[in-house]
């Protein structure tokens, strides 16, 4: 081969831009084919959502006047309190801000945060601090012996 | 302006000198001859051993090493985590694929008398690389607390029980305690996943480091035809030659693991449980079967000793001496090939081979 080397550099062969074409194609299309199924695998299966739309939150003989329990709601926290005039309330017990979990303040009757000072009404309005949004309210009646919370229709 | 490529590199350069490393690999070669095949096998290793690390680190992210989660997070990577199957039987073929290799590197290198001077600490390194290869599959096994592992971990653990003097002690240091419990299992995931980890970088950097600086070894058979003007002494270019033709290899046997992980997906058998009967036909993986079935055959007394400890020490003896052999096998040179040594590895692999053969028998 007396190709002078300048000559080559300055136009490969058709057939060799060919070569290169199908080997890269291939190369490529392999590592998208390794990199795929890592790539799911590393996102966990979606656990189903618990689809039950009400809980028993506590009995009515185990909450004194302004004072409250987290219960379970689902996979989340949620805050059953029951006021100082005999009210029960029940919010989510998620800060609408970074997510902490919220308490209930007996020296306020307000909802409070500790993570960021952030302050909710006993409605669940954010009415203080970073929170941007009110605290999901969820329904609460009494049958027989339990204290329900239910999800709003 | 000069393309961002070739800034970049003209940027590294400025700094590190890019360029001394272009021309050490322009000046890489690899000895060409009928032997050349074998210098395949230790690249292989190390490939296999890179898709060990990344499998295992994907494995890491579901598994939970405690005896009550063990093997439901491992059923759960194989039956709900989407190509967890497939991450999982890569992960299993490519270890014993791995240690498979390894072993044929071994031996090549032994029968081409490639560990004779200057290359004894690339053997000391390669071997002790070879006995962390095979403590990673020890301690992998028990991983899924599966009956199988769970056994075979009694068994193994407590023959390091039976040597003299130190055996009670070296049986705590494996089991965590008297029995194996999910104290064994911590510390073999600890070993598995740390302890040998970094003792296989450190050394598989000093084995890489000893090929480099001393580069390959050309075999004494060959030296004598060149010597003797039979055969001219030909090289190959490390960069890209060789280095493609071991790509191609990973390749295929990237291919090989695939293929073997969808037709052949690693079984996980049934959950441990301490306090049932061993299952008949238990056996540990294969690498380990001509030692199990040493043990099988040797009688309870072996002259003044107890027939375990007579095998194991038999084994520890002949292990020091095979790590040791560049330091024995003065003789081989230029052109004298010690025959002795030569028989004395066709022995050695006839032995693990026909060992092997018989528990199938």
């Amino acid at each position: 081969m007396n190709i002078p080397e300048d000559a080559r550099a300055a136009s490969p062969p058709v057939a060799r831009r060919w070569v290169n074409l199908l080997l890269g194609s291939g190369v490529l299309a392999s590592l998208a084919s390794f990199l795929y199924p890592a790539l799911r695998y590393i996102i966990p299966p979606s656990v189903p959502e618990s689809t039950s739309r009400s809980v028993v939150a506590a009995k009515i003989n185990e909450l004194k006047r302004n004072a409250a329990k987290i219960f379970q709601f689902g996979s989340k926290p949620a805050i059953l309190i029951r006021t100082a005039d005999d009210q029960y309330k029940a919010l989510s017990a998620v800060c609408t801000h970074l997510s902490c979990t919220v308490q209930y303040r007996e020296d306020l009757h307000q909802v409070w945060c500790a993570c960021h000072n952030g302050l909710y009404d006993l409605e669940g309005r954010n009415i203080s601090g970073p929170p941007p949004r009110p605290l999901e309210v969820f329904d609460v009646h009494v049958q027989g012996e339990d204290v329900i919370a239910a999800r709003k229709t | 302006m000069a393309s961002p490529l070739i800034r970049i590199t003209q940027w590294l350069d400025d700094r590190f000198g890019a360029a001394s490393f272009q021309e050490f690999l322009r000046h890489k070669t690899i000895p060409l001859h009928r032997h050349t095949v074998w210098y395949y096998f230790g690249g292989m290793t190390l490939f296999l051993f890179v898709i060990q690390v990344l499998t295992g680190i994907l494995l890491l992210l579901y598994y939970r090493p405690t005896p009550n989660d063990a093997f439901e997070s491992v059923q759960y990577v194989m039956t709900q985590v989407r190509f967890g199957w497939l991450i999982r039987s890569v992960h299993s073929w490519s270890a014993n694929l791995m240690i498979f290799t390894a072993s044929v590197h071994m031996f090549s290198v032994y029968f081409l008398k490639a560990y004779r001077k200057p290359r004894e600490l690339t053997w000391v390194t390669g071997m002790l690389l070879l006995f962390i290869v095979l403590g990673f599959g020890f301690t992998g096994y028990l991983l899924p607390w599966n009956t199988l592992a769970f056994f075979a971990t009694k068994v193994g653990t407590q023959m390091g029980g039976s040597v003299p003097v130190v055996g009670k002690w070296l049986l705590a240091f494996l089991r965590g305690g008297d029995e194996v419990t999910g104290a064994t299992l911590t510390r073999f995931f600890g070993f598995h996943v740390a302890v040998l980890p970094g003792l296989a970088t450190t050394m598989l950097a000093a084995h890489l480091l000893l090929v480099q600086r001393l580069g390959m070894s050309v075999p004494p058979s060959v030296e004598k035809r060149i010597t003797e003007g039979r055969e001219t002494a030909k090289l190959m270019p490390f960069f890209p030659n060789f280095l493609l033709r071991d790509m191609i290899g990973w390749y295929a046997a990237l291919g090989v693991l695939g293929a073997l992980a969808a037709i052949f997906p690693w079984e996980l058998g049934t959950k441990a449980d301490p306090f049932a009967s061993a299952p008949a036909g238990i056996r540990p993986e294969w690498y380990f079967l001509f030692m199990f079935q040493t043990l099988k055959l040797l009688p309870s007394k072996v002259l003044f000793l107890d027939g375990e400890f007579a095998g194991i020490l038999g084994f520890s003896l002949a292990g020091l001496v095979w790590v040791a052999v560049p330091f024995i096998d003065r003789q081989v040179g230029f052109s004298r090939i010690t025959r002795v040594f030569t028989g004395l590895g066709i022995f050695a692999l006839g032995y693990i081979i026909m060992m092997s053969a018989l528990v199938f028998k």
